[in-house]
């Protein structure tokens, strides 16, 4: 057998922290052979980037390693110093980060940056640089290279942004090259096409690629083979192919069957016919702004919600589903247009009837650390609508708030703390209970599971579902991920610009869509591979 | 473009504006007559009527507003009335000061300056550990010293115990060397701080991950990407480290005995010389805005996200 | 999710981790800090209880003793009218400590109020408001104070007050700031969306979130204003003689800076001493939150 291009053996990692330390990876080993891609898969904490960081030599300042040996081309890189390291970074491991925002110097031109790389390695030569940088933002698909170079990162969408980044990456066609969630931050048709891009990078250049993700939709698609983390430990490491179809760890096995993307397709039925809780009818919302045309962010949009069903908004960023949700909950005035929540035009209310409609109307934030008050206590949040709503007796309130925290959840134990000590799923969970108390008939979900991990994901979700048909709730869905729309929705309605290019039952548009655009975000949803091998 | 100069031109003279009549308002209306503390001294002799023509003179008699809009006419073309302890104009009492504090703060600020990049550069990349902790905690020190009790120690020092620098009548050049280290010091200590605090933050920015990725060592990344980034919002308090020098000056200039603004304002609060006391207030309000709309204009020349905000709001 | 080269890595590591016991939070403790507050304790006590430090008269000199280094009867040596130093700066505590505190107090108490009516109320009032504190920001500190000194008059309470006035302009600029943040913040929107009034928002949510780091800032104005009122007291404009006010001993000991080098060293370690102890006691109550 030929050595493997790197190996990683036994790898612990602790942090240190005051004068203790905190192992978040234990023993945690795998080879990667030249020209391979290989996905680190896992939630947060489950020590997938700390692995990265230390192959690249890269752990924070308080990170290190405890025992182990990363070999690439089989010498021992892990003791070695940065001065060492320096010479291999970028040259021979290269790096494309998770978020394209943040990780190119604002007050710094593209082609300085780019250019950056070839520099730092010793190429002295400005002309040839520049002619360098220019081919190889040409390659990574930008149009116009050479004014791209001039300008600053502030000037390019996020999509150009990691286009940028990857063209870094490749400058020096390194031998590995580590993508850390390199698409996360990246709405879903774009994620594709970067992906795709690196796909074919990788293959001309033979180079092969550490992909870190949480998505084991995109590692089914893109990697050879897959290591499954969990809370620092590997799992399961396996060929895709054979992983996918049949898991031997218990947790691998829940990692697939939670992740919406690779569950099975089934579609609800289609809902019984009744009355409708939500009406919008050619719903307009148009920004002012000084001295310019007004921005149109929602142009007449227009759609039915059955009481007791599921709509879905479909959207990327800028395609106007948060405007048209913060009107709807009343936060925001429509132009034109009618909202009627359970037969009440809520555009119209004001002062303190919109104060009383909202026990018909709830909302729950995409973000539930910032949407949770840090200095209340769980059961102060969920106790507070009630005061609102004039429940003056103590004793009524607490019996209320115990039976509802109970049934989505969250122990005795939590009540007294303050959002800071739960978890991220049990803080959604808390923001559930807390829009439920008032027995609203509609709850409008805004994105509310996207920021979760995809287990818990799956488990607030389940939590949903039962809330529906016990309490024969409307929800209005906000989402990007598609994969999760097909999975609890009903109806759906597509956002684009402003505009909806598609509306019906989640069945129709996602077997037979009529749009183009539907067309691209259906293709773009990650796990076609699994299906195809399945 | 334009629009944004003017607008941000107009909020600037808004500022003066009040910032002149709040000080009027304060220093002229109120009681605390600098007229008749200087002229009912005994040892000048005047009987009553003499002293009612002085306030003639002076105006002081009208009703409040004439001399409100007198006083704001006064300003704007110039004269800022006469101080009444030194019986000359105000305006000819700053002039005559201006250039020694001008030449000290001056030389304060470019010795502060260097003293904080000093600090904050070595802070970042000394070699131990250790070290880097003591530098780091110089400008905590720096800020609890009372400027007025530093210039003393250093006096102290220097002149009495090492006997380096004359007390008495030391040449131009040894008799600033003190007053500026004085000024300095505390001036350096906020913006060394402000820079460790940027370099900190820059330093935990992705595009510096990205820079180590590359392959470039830590001193590149200081330089390339962590610098310029750190330098930037530091120009912001410009404008606060102008009223600082002002300060400090009144301080240092009193401690030594030296001539300039800062003599001119400690001698005026004593006697309640208010005319002089306005016309430093608002002549340094006046610079603090100057200042601030400068850098407010100049920011876009260096911060390019800027640069095309502008260009879409004009 | 954590992305490669930020400490969040480190964040998910430390999250797991419980409270940790006292004996953990006693190892956890700087030295530094802990100096800090045995320093602060000691300038407390001198303020309150003076006589159990020192059985010498704070303002009754000995004309014999005049001028003496500092020994064992005197520690800290003696001023021109044979007064002990030591004495005169334990009695003078209390006149700094309760300068910065009333200092604090009325910046504390005006710019907060200032600062929360402009930043809940918005329009007019608002930039009525913050238009004076623009103007009140661009008057050099010391200036402001010299002027607000004329306008009072010379004594320890005005040059509290002084001080206390400029720093009304940057309580009212935070809490603004930090008011209208909170205001934007998602549970504030949540709060009103499940049924809550305008004033009971207010009151549950703004105040309590946003007066925290105001707070802070006002513990992080003690040093200063420590600093500013013993420079008010160096140029006479504070206490009058013979109060041990430390800025004073400082100006008086100036006099003598060729032949009695203590009289100035020893009021100026004490105030830096404090200044210092102050900044690091607050800067820590600001960081844990």
């Amino acid at each position: 057998m030929t050595t493997p291009l790197l190996s990683v053996e036994n790898l612990s990692v602790a942090y240190r922290e005051g004068d203790h330390t905190a192992r978040v990876t234990h023993e945690v080993s795998f080879a990667i052979a030249p020209g391979e891609v290989v996905a680190l898969v896992g939630e947060s904490g489950s020590g997938k980037t700390t692995t990265a960081q230390a192959v690249i030599g890269l752990l924070p300042e308080n990170g290190r390693i405890e025992t182990g040996a990363i070999r690439l081309n089989g010498e021992d890189i892990s003791r070695w110093s940065g001065k060492r390291l320096d010479v291999i970074r970028g040259r021979q491991i290269s790096l494309i980060p998770q978020d394209p925002t943040s990780s190119l110097n604002p007050v710094r031109t593209v082609g300085a940056q780019v250019g950056e790389i070839l520099r730092i390695h010793g190429e002295r030569d400005r002309s040839l640089i520049e002619a360098r940088v220019i081919e190889l933002l040409g390659r990574v698909g930008l149009s116009d290279p050479e004014l791209r170079a001039r300008q600053y990162p502030h000037e390019l969408s996020g999509g150009m942004k990691q286009r940028v980044l990857i063209a870094t990456a490749i400058a020096l066609k390194p031998q590995l090259i580590i993508a850390d969630e390199p698409t996360s931050a990246l709405d879903v048709t774009v994620q594709r096409r970067i992906l795709d891009l690196i796909d074919e990078l990788r293959r001309e250049n033979g180079t092969a690629v550490l992909l870190v993700t949480h998505d084991l939709g995109v590692a089914a698609d893109r990697a050879d083979r897959i290591v499954v983390l969990q809370g620092g430990r590997i799992q399961e490491t396996g060929e895709t192919a054979s992983l996918l179809a049949s898991p031997r760890s218990p947790y691998a096995r829940r990692l697939l069957a939670d992740a919406p993307s690779l569950s099975a397709r089934t579609f609800r039925a289609a809902p019984a016919p009744g009355e409708d809780a939500i009406i919008v009818d050619n719903l307009v919302h148009e920004y002012q702004s000084s001295g310019r045309e007004p921005f149109r962010a929602v142009d007449s949009v227009s759609f039915t919600v059955r009481a007791g069903t599921t709509h879905a908004i479909v959207g990327e960023s800028g395609s106007g589903k948060t405007t048209t949700v913060r009107d709807i909950v009343g936060f925001g005035r429509p132009t034109a247009g009618a909202i009627r929540i359970a037969g009440t035009d809520i555009s119209a209310l004001k002062g303190e009837a919109l104060r009383k409609f909202r026990q018909t109307i709830q909302l729950v934030y995409q973000n539930p650390f910032s949407s949770l008050d840090p200095r209340q206590t769980v059961f102060g949040i969920v106790e507070e609508p009630l005061i609102n709503f004039g429940e003056r007796d103590a004793a009524v309130r607490a019996q209320k708030v115990n039976a509802l925290l109970e049934r989505v959840g969250l122990p005795e134990a939590l009540r007294k703390r303050r959002p800071r000590a739960l978890s991220g799923g049990q803080r959604q969970r808390v923001a559930i209970a807390r829009a439920l108390i008032l027995d609203p008939k509609v709850l409008v979900l805004d994105e509310a599971v996207s920021a979760l991990d995809v287990t818990v994901q799956a488990q607030i979700l389940k939590l949903l579902d039962e809330l529906q048909k016990e309490r024969g709730l409307t929800y209005l869905f906000v989402s990007h991920d598609l994969a999760v729309v097909r999975q609890i929705s009903d109806t759906v309605s597509v956002l684009h610009n402003g505009q909806q290019v598609e509306a019906g039952s989640v069945e129709d548009v996602f077997l037979r869509p009529q749009s183009d655009y539907t067309r691209e975000l259906i293709d773009a949803i990650p796990g076609k591979r699994s299906h195809a091998l399945a | 473009m334009s629009r944004y100069i003017l607008s941000r031109l107009g909020q600037a003279l808004l500022v003066l504006w009040i910032a002149f009549t709040v000080s009027y308002l304060l220093l002229q209306a109120l009681p605390g007559d600098a007229i008749l503390i200087k002229f009912q001294n005994p040892e000048l002799g005047l009987g009553p009527e003499q002293i009612a023509a002085l306030r003639e003179a002076y105006g002081v008699d009208s009703p409040l507003w004439q001399q409100y809009l007198h006083t704001l006419g006064n300003f704007l073309t110039g004269q800022f009335g006469y101080s009444v302890v030194g019986s000359v104009p105000v305006a000819h009492e700053l002039l005559a000061n201006l250039p020694a504090t001008a030449r000290l703060a001056s030389l304060g600020l470019i010795l502060a300056t260097a003293l904080a990049l000093a600090i904050a550069f070595l802070a970042t990349l000394a070699p131990f550990a250790w070290l880097r902790g003591a530098l780091q905690s110089i400008p905590a020190l720096f800020v609890s010293i009372p400027v007025f009790w530093l210039g003393i120690m250093l006096i102290q020092i220097f002149s009495f115990r090492l006997k380096w620098i004359s007390v008495i009548n030391p040449g131009e050049i040894e008799g600033l060397i003190l007053p500026v280290i004085t000024l300095a010091v505390p001036i350096s200590a906020p913006l060394a701080q402000i820079l460790l605090r940027n370099i900190d933050e820059a330093s935990t920015q992705g595009y510096v991950a990205v820079a180590r990725a590359k392959g470039a060592s830590p001193t590149w990344v200081l330089w390339k990407h962590v610098a310029r980034n750190a330098l930037l919002p530091t120009l912001t308090i410009a404008g606060i480290l102008f009223g600082e020098l002002l300060a400090g000056a009144v301080i240092t200039e009193t401690v030594f005995g030296l001539n300039g603004i800062g003599g001119l304002t400690e001698r005026s609060v004593r006697f309640q010389d208010t005319s002089v006391i306005q016309a430093v207030v608002v002549f340094s309000a006046a610079a603090f805005v100057l200042v601030n709309l400068a850098v407010d204009l100049l920011y876009p020349v260096f911060d390019p996200r800027l640069r095309k905000a502008k260009g879409v709001l004009a | 999710m954590s992305s490669i080269g930020t400490v969040d890595g480190l964040a998910s590591a430390s999250h797991g981790r419980t409270a940790s016991g006292l004996g953990a939070r006693l190892r956890r403790l700087q030295p530094g800090l802990v100096l800090a507050w045995i320093v602060i304790a000691i300038v407390v006590l001198f303020a309150l209880f003076p006589q159990l430090f020192t059985s010498y008269s704070p303002v009754q000199g000995v004309p014999v003793e005049k001028l003496k280094a500092p020994s064992a009867l005197h520690i800290l040596g003696t001023d021109a009218l044979g007064r002990d130093l030591f004495t005169r700066i334990v009695y003078g505590a209390v006149h700094s400590l309760t300068g910065a505190f009333v200092a604090v107090a009325v910046g504390l108490v005006v710019g907060t109020a200032f600062g929360v009516i402009a930043g809940s109320t918005g329009g007019i009032v608002e930039d009525g408001i913050m238009r004076l504190v623009d103007v009140l920001l661009s008057i050099p500190g010391l200036l402001l104070m010299l002027s607000i000194i004329i306008l009072l008059g010379f004594g320890t309470v005005n040059a509290a007050i002084a001080v206390g006035i400029t720093s009304v302009a940057a309580f009212a600029r935070l809490s603004r700031s930090e008011v209208v943040r909170v205001r934007r913040s998602e549970y504030v929107e949540a709060a009103f969306g499940s049924g809550g009034t305008f004033l009971a928002v207010l009151w549950r949510h703004v105040l309590p979130n946003s007066l925290v780091s105001v707070l802070g800032f006002a513990a992080l104005q003690f040093g200063g204003a420590i600093l500013a009122i013993s420079t008010l007291g160096f140029l006479g404009y504070g206490a009058p003689p013979p109060t041990p006010e430390w800025g004073l001993l400082i100006a008086e000991g100036r006099n003598y800076i060729g032949t009695a080098w203590w009289l100035t060293t020893a009021p100026g370690i004490v105030v830096v001493l404090v200044v210092l102890s102050a900044n690091r006691i607050s800067q820590s109550l600001g960081g844990r939150k």
